[in-house]
C-alpha cells in the first residue's frame, strides 16, 4: 500500500495529464479526421492518392503518441499493428498509388480511423473528467469564500445547487468537497479508462491477434526442427570422422599389436603408443562435441557460472554481474542452453569481428523474463539481418518467444539485450 | 596412503581401485554418491580423497561442493578432484582457500599410471596437482601481457610445469637436464614476476597460480 501523499499526488498528476491529454483528443484528433475523411473522399478523384498517404502518417504518428503515453503513465500497452511498407517502393505517381492502396487495405488504418471519432468525443471527456473532479470543486470553495454575493439576484447553478446565500453557497461547497473526494479516489481509474478505450479500439481484435501468433509460432517452429536438424547433422558427422574413426583405428593397431607382439615387440611398443594417443585424441574430441551439445558447467552450475567459465577461457577482460533471485539461477535446460549459446556467440563476435579489449554481461531477471546484455567497446556495426550471426542467435530465441535487441553505432560501443521469457527454480 | 575414492561409473571405479591398489595404495571406500561420499570424509580420515566432479543423485558438481565442504570442515584435506573437463572456474574455488593439497586433473590423466599416482602422491602430502590444460589455459590468457613476454621459452616451459605443481627433481627429468639448471630457471622466473622467492615447494606453486590467475 502506498502512503497517503503519494497516493493523492498519483490522482493530481492523473488530472494534468487527463487535462492535457484533453486538448490533443479535441484538436488533434479532430482535425486528424476531418482531414482523412476529407482525403480519402477524393481518392476517386486523384487529388486524395496524393494526400492520403500524409495525412495517414500523421494519423499513425498521433496514435503512435498515445500508444506511448498509455505505456509510460498506465500499464496498458497497445500494440502497433501497421502492415510494414515495402522500403524499396516505386518512386513518383505509381509509387504514391501503390503506397495509398497498401495503406487503406491495412486494416490497422481503418482501426485509427475509427478510433479518431471515439477518442475526439467519448475519450475527451473521460480525459477531461479528472481534471473537473478536480478543480469544479475550487469553484464551489470560491462561492462559499464570498463569490455568491454577486448571484443574489439570479441563481447561479453549481451543480445541482442554485446559489443565492450564504447557505446555499455552503451547501455549494459541500458539494464542491464530495465531487473533489470522488476526484481523489477515481482520476487514475478514469486515465487507466481512457486509454483502455483506446486500445479497444486500436489493438487488433483477438482473432487477428490469435492467427498473428499462429503464424509466428508456425515460423519458429520450422526454426526449431531446422536448427536441430542441422545440429543433428553436425554432430553425427563429427562422431563419424573423428572418435569413431579413432576408435576404428584403435581397434586395427591392437589386433596388429597382437600378431607382432612376439615377432617384432619393438614395433608393438610403438603401435601401443599409437593407440594410446588415438585414444587420448578421441577423448579430446568427444570432450569438445560435448562441450558444443550442453557444455558440462551448464549442466552441473547454471547459466550465471557457465557464463563465467565461458568467460575465464576468452583472451580478452570479460566483466560478468549476475543479478538474479537468491537462490534461483537455474532455468529450464533448453532456455539455459539457448541462452547459453547466444551468449557464447556474442562474445565470440566482441572478440574476434569487433575486436574489443573490454567487454561485460549483465544477467538479471524481471517480470518473468531474463535479460542478458553483452556489450563490448569494439569498432560496432553490428547489424541483425543479412544471414549475420544475430540473425541466427535471433531464430535461436524466437523459440522461445525471446527477443534480440542490438545497439551498435559505428565505432562502438556494441550493446546486444536478449530478452527470453522463463521461470528460474 | 589411505584413499577415499568417489566416482559413479562402476567400471572406471574399479578401474581407479585396481590401478590405486596395484600402486600400494589402500582404499578406505570407494563410494558412488556424494552423501556417501560426504560421509566417509567425515568418519575414515583418510590421507586423500580423489572425487569426480560430477555425482548423483543431483549430477550436478555434486562432488566437487562435497570436497569443498569437506576442506572447509578439516582445512587442507587432500582432495584431488577428477573429471571428463577442466574449468579455470573450479580450479579457483578449489585453490580460493590457499592451504594446498589440492588436485584437479582430467580423467584422461589416468591413462599415465605413473603420472598420475606420482600426481595423488603430490596431493596427500599437501602438494598440487593441476592439469596441463588448466595451466595453459592461464597461460594463454596471460600471453598478452608484458611480465610474461620476458621469460624466455625455457623459463616459460619451467613455469608452465611448475604449475602444474611438479617439483624440481621432476621438472629436470621431464625436460632432462640437471635440477642445478631447474633451480636456476626458477629463482630467474621468480625475479621476472617479481613473486617472494620460497623453499617450500607447496608455497611456491600456489604463489605461481595465483599470479597467473589475477591476469
Amino acid at each position: 500500500m502506498t502512503r497517503p501523499a503519494e497516493y493523492l499526488r498519483g490522482q493530481l498528476i492523473s488530472a494534468v495529464r487527463g487535462f492535457a491529454l484533453s486538448f490533443l483528443c479535441i484538436v488533434a484528433s479532430t482535425v486528424l479526421f476531418c482531414f482523412s475523411v476529407v482525403s480519402i473522399a477524393l481518392v476517386p478523384l486523384g487529388v486524395g492518392v496524393l494526400t492520403t498517404p500524409l495525412v495517414l502518417a500523421a494519423v499513425r504518428a498521433h496514435a503512435d503518441r498515445r500508444r506511448l503515453l498509455a505505456g509510460r503513465w498506465t500499464d496498458i500497452r497497445i500494440a502497433r499493428t501497421y502492415r510494414p511498407l515495402p522500403a524499396d517502393g516505386r518512386g513518383g505517381i505509381a509509387g504514391h498509388v501503390e503506397r495509398c492502396l497498401l495503406l487503406l487495405k491495412d486494416p490497422a488504418t481503418w482501426r485509427d480511423l475509427r478510433w479518431l471519432p471515439v477518442d475526439m468525443t467519448a475519450g475527451y471527456l473521460v480525459a477531461l473528467l479528472p481534471a473537473v473532479l478536480v478543480l469544479y470543486p475550487v469553484e464551489g470553495a470560491v462561492l462559499a469564500a464570498g463569490l455568491w454575493r454577486v448571484f443574489t439576484e439570479d441563481p447561479n447553478w453549481y451543480g445541482f445547487v442554485p446559489v443565492d446565500s450564504q447557505a446555499s453557497a455552503l451547501a455549494a461547497l459541500a458539494l464542491g468537497l464530495v465531487i473533489l473526494a470522488v476526484g481523489l479516489r477515481y482520476n487514475s481509474t478514469l486515465l487507466r479508462g481512457h486509454f483502455a478505450l483506446a486500445k479497444a479500439l486500436l489493438d487488433r481484435p483477438l482473432e487477428a491477434e490469435l492467427s498473428e501468433r499462429i503464424d509466428r509460432l508456425t515460423e519458429t517452429r520450422h526454426d526449431a526442427v531446422d536448427t536441430s536438424a542441422a545440429e543433428l547433422r553436425r554432430i553425427e558427422r563429427d562422431l563419424h570422422d573423428g572418435a569413431q574413426a579413432r576408435l576404428v583405428a584403435m581397434g586395427m593397431h591392437l589386433s596388429t599389436i597382437e600378431a607382432l607382439i612376439e615377432k617384432d615387440p619393438a614395433q608393438a611398443k610403438q603401435l601401443i603408443s599409437m593407440a594410446r594417443q588415438n585414444s587420448a585424441e578421441a577423448l579430446t574430441e568427444l570432450r569438445d562435441l560435448v562441450r558444443g551439445i550442453h557444455p558440462p558447467v551448464l549442466a552441473e552450475r547454471g547459466l550465471p557460472d557457465a557464463v563465467r567459465a565461458l568467460a575465464l577461457r576468452l583472451p580478452v577482460p570479460v566483466q560478468v554481474d549476475v543479478d538474479l533471485p537468491e537462490g534461483a539461477v537455474r532455468a529450464e535446460a533448453p532456455v539455459e542452453s539457448a541462452a547459453y549459446f547466444a551468449v557464447s556467440e556474442l562474445l565470440t563476435n566482441a572478440v574476434k569481428h569487433a575486436q574489443a579489449d573490454a567487454i561485460w554481461v549483465d544477467m538479471s531477471y524481471a517480470a518473468g523474463a531474463l535479460r542478458v546484455s553483452v556489450g563490448d567497446n569494439g569498432r560496432g556495426e553490428a547489424a541483425v539481418g543479412g544471414g549475420s550471426g544475430l540473425s541466427g542467435i535471433e531464430r535461436r530465441l524466437g523459440t522461445f518467444d525471446g527477443v534480440l535487441a542490438v545497439s551498435s553505432p559505428a565505432g562502438g560501443p556494441t550493446m546486444v539485450t536478449m530478452e527470453i521469457p522463463c521461470a528460474l527454480s | 596412503m589411505r584413499v577415499v575414492l568417489a566416482e559413479d561409473l562402476f567400471l572406471l571405479r574399479d578401474g581407479l581401485v585396481r590401478l590405486l591398489q596395484a600402486y600400494g595404495c589402500e582404499i578406505l571406500a570407494a563410494v558412488e554418491s556424494g552423501p556417501e561420499l560426504s560421509k566417509a570424509l567425515a568418519e575414515l580420515e583418510p590421507d586423500v580423497a580423489v572425487v569426480d566432479v560430477r555425482l548423483p543423485p543431483s549430477h550436478t558438481d555434486e562432488g566437487l561442493q562435497c570436497a569443498l565442504a569437506a576442506r572447509r570442515a578439516r582445512p587442507g584435506l587432500p582432495v584431488l578432484v577428477l573429471s571428463q573437463h577442466v574449468e579455470q572456474l573450479y580450479a579457483r574455488e578449489l585453490l580460493a582457500d590457499g592451504n594446498g593439497g589440492v588436485g584437479y586433473l582430467l580423467k584422461d590423466r589416468v591413462f599415465d599410471a605413473d603420472q598420475f599416482v606420482d600426481a595423488v602422491r603430490r596431493v596427500a602430502a599437501g602438494g598440487t596437482a593441476m592439469d596441463p590444460q588448466v595451466i595453459s589455459q592461464l597461460l594463454s590468457r596471460r600471453s598478452q601481457d608484458k611480465p610474461l613476454g620476458g621469460l624466455t621459452p625455457r623459463e616459460r616451459e619451467v613455469l608452465e610445469l611448475m604449475a602444474q605443481g611438479r617439483s624440481n627433481t621432476a621438472i629436470a627429468g621431464q625436460l632432462v637436464v640437471t635440477e642445478r639448471a631447474i633451480a636456476k630457471h626458477t629463482s630467474n622466473i621468480f625475479a621476472k614476476l617479481g613473486l617472494e622467492v620460497s623453499d617450500d615447494d607447496n608455497r611456491r606453486v600456489l604463489a605461481v597460480l595465483a599470479f597467473l590467475d589475477r591476469g
